[in-house]
């Protein structure tokens, strides 16, 4: 097992697996936080329930080893796959069209996906400790620091650019997971293809819908 | 077609041997009938040159006929140039324009040292056939072709990942020089048809194994390869290879010790 876990084949497996992961994740995170249209409360006491249950030490460990692998076979792909390859050409094909965008930079937004994911940490997890009594019970006001966070433009211009990248690396992401696990297949090759874009347009779209809604709504120095 | 003489600018990648720097240089090809193909206007490059006293552009070529995979360079670019499913033999001066600028490199990859000018060592694909692309077969008469029986479908999917050429234009054009899809065609062919069976698990191991020690960077299914490949070898083939491998890896039986071949 150890020599598939070294190829390159297998590298891809475990890179596929831990994006996954991650896949799943941000789907669970977006529709979470749309809890936030429901009321200031109920976004509150979802944040509460999530981290005082039991559940959460098993979701973030997984989180942070599969994020770990997925950063460290990056790396050492990526070192490798350019030395496969030293030297560019003098010109760019027109049949480098065959290939998209995303899949050709997947290293780069991938690098800023990573500085965002530690950003976002530091500015909610471990952000300011606002504390709110909601029904007898005192727990954190993450709803008063997110409209908090929201409401400063260049935040939000940091926010709008990681997410976009981050539908782009999805949109490769999710798709090429298929190939690496040998499920693709010409039958439902295109459908895969819709798959992981309408998944990558949603997960954006919908993390972006929580700001443009603070931006719109309570744009009045923060209180909300 | 009307034969047309048109004008191009060639730079053209001029490398002396494999521990040379290596640059671009210019020439003129001049008159050159678009009814000619792209390396009879090399040749006419070449002939004018020795003629001077030159040294001639190296490229490597056998066939001219588009299957045996010798040929191959970068035009633009692009491998093979710019038409879709053709190599660079069979690509005709009537694809390009009277004054266009061609610029002429070899594939860059680590496993494909340069040997000279546009020709390069391509025996890393070699040396990843004979890792594992072979089948069992029984000594003595042969047999009737017929007697082994393969649905229609099997025998016209393994006929497409068989006609890879090993030309190497997927490792040229893929960002991580990757082999991948050359190594995933083999495979694959002899993985659909009954006659590959017996070394099947062995083979997927054998050969990814050797793909990975010559060099070749991993799949980032940019796809790329497959579309510049003048054989339109498909992407699914990736997919089988990484099938096979995964199987071949969890069913993998420790090498008997007295094994005497297979």
């Amino acid at each position: 097992m150890f020599s598939f876990l070294t190829s390159t084949v297998g590298k891809k497996y475990l890179m596929g697996l831990s994006g996954l992961i991650w896949t799943g994740f941000v789907f669970a995170h977006m529709a979470g936080n749309m809890l936030m249209f429901v009321s200031p409360d109920a976004y509150n006491i979802y944040g509460h329930n999530l981290v005082t249950g039991k559940l959460i030490y098993f979701v973030e460990g997984l989180l942070i080893l599969a994020l770990i692998t997925h950063v460290v076979l990056a790396i050492n792909l990526t070192l490798e796959n350019r030395k496969a390859r030293p030297s560019r050409y003098a010109m760019l094909g027109s049949k480098e069209k065959g290939s998209r965008w995303a899949s050709r930079t997947m290293a780069i937004h991938g690098t800023i996906i990573l500085i965002f994911i530690i950003s976002h940490l530091i500015t909610f997890k471990f952000g300011t400790y606002y504390e709110t009594t909601v029904d007898g019970v005192v727990m954190r006001d993450l709803f008063r620091l997110m409209i908090e966070i929201f409401t400063q433009p260049v935040y939000l211009v940091w926010y709008f650019i990681s997410l976009i990248l981050l539908g782009f690396h999805l949109s490769h992401g999710v798709g090429s997971v298929f190939q690496s696990f040998g499920l693709l297949h010409p039958a439902y090759q295109p459908m895969i293809k819709t798959v992981s874009w309408v998944y990558a347009i949603v997960v954006v779209l919908g993390f972006l819908s929580q700001p443009i809604a603070v931006f719109l709504f309570h744009n009045n120095g923060g209180q909300a | 077609m009307a034969d047309k003489l048109i004008n191009v600018k060639l730079k053209v990648w001029r490398q002396k041997g494999p521990k040379d720097q290596g640059s671009f240089k210019e020439y003129d090809a001049k008159n050159v009938s678009t009814s000619e193909s792209f390396l009879e206007m090399l040749d006419q490059v070449n002939e004018n040159l020795i003629t001077k006293g030159e040294d001639p552009i190296v490229f490597d070529h056998d066939c001219r006929e588009g299957i045996c995979g010798s040929c191959g360079f970068m035009i633009n670019g692009d491998a093979h140039g710019p038409q879709k499913s053709t190599t660079v033999c069979q690509l005709h001066m009537r694809a390009f324009k009277d004054g266009d600028v061609l610029v002429l490199e070899p594939w860059r990859a680590s496993a494909f040292p340069i040997v000279k000018d546009l020709m390069v060592d391509r025996s890393a694909l070699d040396r990843v056939i004979s890792s594992g692309g072979y089948i069992s077969t029984n000594a003595g008469g042969a047999r009737d072709a017929n007697s082994i029986l393969i649905p229609k479908q099997d025998a016209d999917e393994a006929m497409a990942s068989a006609t890879c050429i090993g030309c190497g234009a997927c490792v040229a054009s893929c960002k991580n020089a990757s082999a991948a899809l050359f190594t995933s065609a083999k495979i694959s062919h002899m993985a659909l048809l009954p006659q590959g069976q017996v070394e099947r698990e062995r083979r997927a191991l054998l050969m990814v194994e050797q793909m990975d020690e010559e060099g070749f960077g991993a799949c980032s299914s940019t796809g790329a390869c497959s579309a510049s490949c003048p054989k339109d070898i498909s992407l699914t083939n990736i997919a089988r290879m990484n099938r096979e491998f995964l199987k071949a890896s969890i069913n993998k039986k420790p090498e008997s010790s007295d094994s005497g071949g297979m």
